[in-house]
């Protein structure tokens, strides 16, 4: 979740004259694959970033399939077993690292970019895309470790009021679901499961590949292709439902033994290359996307000392992603930050903000989009982004100017449609306290 | 704002070579102040970190938690910029800034675009001497930092474990007390503590300015001068010198919190590079080389044997850091298959201990292991910011940053034998703290009022 917030603002700054903006370089794959490459020489290096159309969106009746087909990939593949394939990447200093969520999976590798280090990284990796043999062993041990997770996500009240939330928000729509599944799904999964869902998913024309580092095009080029030549062509995912529009209001109260109460207030929000992205994203930003300085952060931390981290944001995902006030503070004081958090946002998207909230607002996100873009792991997961909700490849170059173009009236009007402060939906998580007056 | 202890030593570690291959210039202010600058051209940006050499570990018993304390009132204003101030100019200069405490440092630190590192000296300068603590603020912010204990700590019972965990293990080493302090020394130290632990420590001569980016050193050390180099240098405190005494049997405790999954935490009493004398290195070199044998990737022992071979454990760490100020435990944590108890647990992890006395490691293992810390040294290049902490890290607890290049490459000499050696020699009961988390039941009910559908 806390990546998922940083990759949030990371794609909304940009612009600025003097920074060399990389230009986006793209193609297909003989299969079918989409290729976003942007060179960076400066360290002999790489990153590569697979990603497949096959989050946990795409679980369907079979509840953690995505994550448990994702994490089985290193677990043994073509003739290698996963010792040998662990030690064959760790013996020349790759990084493979494996993730899924709602929208995406997410395979990345980082190299060294000697021709006898990157060569044998990326071949292994060609092999567990195309080859991964799920093997019972590694089957029944890895649904094992999802259990525990399970289990470890009861003790977590931040966790639990996640869950409820997205359930409550999302409905019947696969987003209503968490990665994890629930014990009954996890334990009924199967074999059959697991292939079917690997055979469907991880095929070239679902599949985004992302490049950055010191290669010149012809080598990622070639890189490309090895990497996706194995893979069936097969065919995009379909597109996901719409996510409906809440009906009513709802409170979902969880008692639980916590020394405080995790609130999460919200409503489904916004999707990937929406309109009003940027207008929602600057006016979010004043909101509470702005750390210390953001109005809730004022009304709920600093002017109360209410909460230690309060905040909001849309997540914008490839149809409506949530949109998510977040607080935590002492049982006893659940209701007075619930009380001042609604104040905060009535007032916001009533009012909007004022004209210096908005141009600080601007200042600081163009004035800092320099660094968005400063190292190789942040350009990585722009062109993942892009790649994957096909934004414009000139994206980074225009960001600045679509935030300078944002308006006090864009704010208030994207705000009023958005969102519909009557059908809000409020957990709590915690021990009930109720407060008498004193 | 946030508190971190550098456990990502595995990470850390690995950066010598390259870093300090090129242009580090290093100064000392008249004042005492230490400026270290590190030029990386890549893109226009710039990270500057001022650390204090002021942590938990500098604190008495009934006062913890005071350094992490003092860095939340850094942020409530000064004459020349008063409360709300310092973010809110950081915030619209475009800057992503932040700071830590540790147990032996606290760190201040914004990255902004190049051109604005004079706001950054100046501010910081500014805060370093002119710090106004008023009596509401200190209220407010301490209300905060009790949910800011709560959210890392009280709610989460691995945490705590931890936390206890520590309190048992050390008997008189100010590394017993967690960083954000006992809740009840949180609510009873008072602003006076406060102001006293800021005129202690917050001066030019107990602090070290960090600079990595695209930057040109001279003008980064005139900078200095004009911004720090007018404080006066002050009479600093001394730290009291706490040494853990010598461990004399191993310990257990047994937790019993409400909770899910069982948990269990090992540490064993170990040097560090800052304890031993300098020909003693080579023992550092070679606790390091057993937590990448145990726990350096997916190909590593625990991940190798205990979670796949006898899948007995969900996850294994080990941990050790080689950087600390004081003697630091080299620890594991792991978590139980549902088929497995957290003593058949123990007993594996003691297993894997017991091989590295008796049986010497593979080449091949080493070998990766060299493999791994060379790949990784260049990796470290991509962040701007770790350049930067690996730097302080050492600075802070008194050892020179140039440590750092011969530390790895004495890991790259570390030979079987020396593993050998070093796990026979600390890798003992005696010096063997246990804590086991027994889960209590946990109860949750959900009601919902306005119900769809």
């Amino acid at each position: 979740m806390k990546n998922q917030i940083i990759l949030l603002l990371l794609l909304s700054n940009v612009s600025f004259s003097v920074v060399a903006i990389p230009t986006i370089q793209h193609w297909q794959t003989q299969t079918g694959a989409s290729v976003y490459f942007v060179p960076a020489p400066d360290l002999p290096m790489i990153d590569i970033e697979i990603t497949f159309d096959a989050g946990n969106a795409r679980d369907g009746d079979k509840l953690g399939i995505a994550d448990l087909t994702n994490d089985l990939l290193n677990e043994g593949a073509g003739d290698y077993t996963v010792d040998e394939i662990a030690e064959t990447l760790e013996n020349i200093g790759a990084e493979l690292s494996f993730s899924v969520s709602h929208d995406r999976a997410t395979i990345s590798l980082r190299s060294l970019t000697e021709e006898n280090l990157l060569q044998p990284a990326v071949n292994m990796l060609a092999i567990l895309l195309a080859q991964a043999n799920f093997n019972s062993t590694a089957f029944n041990r890895v649904k094992q470790q999802m259990i525990v997770a399970l289990e470890y996500q009861q003790q977590s009240p931040a966790t639990i009021a996640k869950k409820a939330f997205y359930k409550a928000i999302f409905t019947s729509h696969p987003y209503a679901n968490l990665k994890s599944g629930t014990l009954e799904s996890i334990q009924a999964l199967t074999y059959e499961d697991v292939q079917a869902f690997y055979k469907n998913y991880y095929v070239a024309k679902n599949m985004t590949i992302a490049m950055v580092g010191a290669i010149n095009r012809k080598q990622a080029e070639q890189l490309a292709e090895k990497i996706s030549v194995k893979l069936p062509a097969g065919e995009k995912a379909m597109l996901l439902p719409a996510v409906a529009a809440l009906t009513q209001a709802q409170e979902i109260h969880i008692d639980y033994p916590s020394t405080q109460t995790h609130i999460l207030i919200g409503q489904p929000g916004l999707a990937r290359g929406e309109a009003d992205y940027f207008v929602l994203y600057v006016g979010n930003y004043i909101l509470g996307g702005s750390g210390l300085v953001s109005q809730l952060s004022q009304e709920v931390r600093e002017k109360r000392g209410l909460s230690y981290s309060t905040y909001s944001y849309f997540f914008p995902r490839r149809v409506a992603g949530p949109f998510i006030v977040s607080a935590k503070t002492r049982n006893k004081q659940a209701e007075q930050a619930i009380e001042v958090v609604m104040e905060t946002l009535v007032k916001f998207v009533k009012n909007g903000p004022t004209e210096t909230e908005l141009n600080e607002a601007k200042q600081s996100i163009t004035g800092g989009f320099p660094l968005r873009i400063a190292e190789n792991s942040n350009i990585i997961a722009y062109l993942s982004i892009i790649g994957f909700y096909n934004l414009p490849l000139d994206y980074l170059h225009k960001f600045n100017d679509k935030i300078e173009a944002v308006t006090l009236e864009m704010i208030k009007k994207a705000f009023k449609t958005k969102l519909h402060l009557d059908k809000l939906v409020t957990v709590t998580v915690g021990k009930k306290i109720i407060q008498n007056d004193n | 704002m946030f508190y971190i202890r550098l456990i990502l030593l595995n990470i850390l570690i690995i950066n010598a070579g390259l870093l300090f291959a090129g242009e580090v210039h290093e100064f000392t202010l008249n004042n005492g102040l230490q400026l270290i600058v590190k030029e990386d051209h890549r893109a226009p940006v710039v990270v500057s970190q001022v650390w204090y050499k002021v942590g938990s570990s500098y604190e008495m018993a009934g006062k913890t938690g005071l350094s992490h304390m003092l860095e939340h009132m850094m942020f409530k204003g000064t004459k020349n910029y008063p409360l709300g101030e310092f973010s809110r100019i950081m915030s619209i200069n475009g800057a992503s800034e932040n700071a830590f405490t540790s147990y032996d440092y606290t760190v201040y630190y914004q990255m902004l675009e190049k051109s604005r590192l004079p706001l950054s000296f100046e501010m910081e300068a500014d805060r370093m001497r002119n710090l106004i603590l008023t009596k509401e603020e200190f209220l407010k912010e301490r209300k905060v930092v009790t949910e800011e204990r709560r959210v890392r700590t009280e709610d989460k019972p691995t945490r705590r474990t931890y936390e206890h965990f520590l309190a048992t293990a050390y008997q008189t080493s100010p590394y017993q007390n967690p960083i954000i302090g006992w809740m009840n020394d949180i609510e009873s130290y008072n602003l006076a503590d406060l102001e006293q632990w800021y005129q202690y420590w917050y001066a030019p001569n107990n602090a070290i300015v960090i600079v990595v980016g695209d930057v040109k050193a001279q003008s980064v050390l005139e900078l200095a001068q004009q911004h720090f180099g007018i404080l006066p240098s002050l009479e600093v405190a001394k730290v009291a010198n706490r040494p853990e005494i010598e461990q004399l049997g191993s310990k257990r405790l047994n937790i019993q919190l409400p909770a899910k999954v069982p948990y269990l935490v090992m540490g064993y009493k170990v040097p560090a590079l800052n304890t031993v004398d300098k020909i003693d290195y080579w023992e550092i070199a070679a606790l390091d080389v057993i937590s990448y044998l145990l726990d350096g990737g997916k190909s590593a022992r625990f991940s190798k044997n205990l979670v796949r071979g006898q899948e007995i454990a969900v996850n294994a760490s080990a941990g050790y850091d080689p950087f600390s100020r004081l003697t630091d435990l080299f620890t594991f944590r792991a978590t139980p298959t549902q088929s497995h108890t957290v003593i058949e647990l123990e007993t594996a992890l003691r297993e894997q201990v017991q091989q590295l006395q008796t049986t010497l490691v593979e080449k091949s293992e080493l070998e990766r292991i060299k493999n791994k810390i060379r790949a990784s040294q260049i990796y470290e290049m991509d962040s701007l910011f770790y350049q930067a902490i690996k730097i302080g890290m050492l600075e802070a607890i008194g050892l020179n940053w140039q440590l750092f290049d011969q530390y790895v490459a004495s890991i790259k000499l570390v030979t079987a034998e020396q593993v050998q050696t070093v796990a026979n020699k600390y890798l003992i009961d005696k010096n063997l703290t246990i804590a086991t988390l027994e889960p209590q039941a946990l109860n949750q009910t959900q009601s919902t009022s306005g119900v769809t559908e």
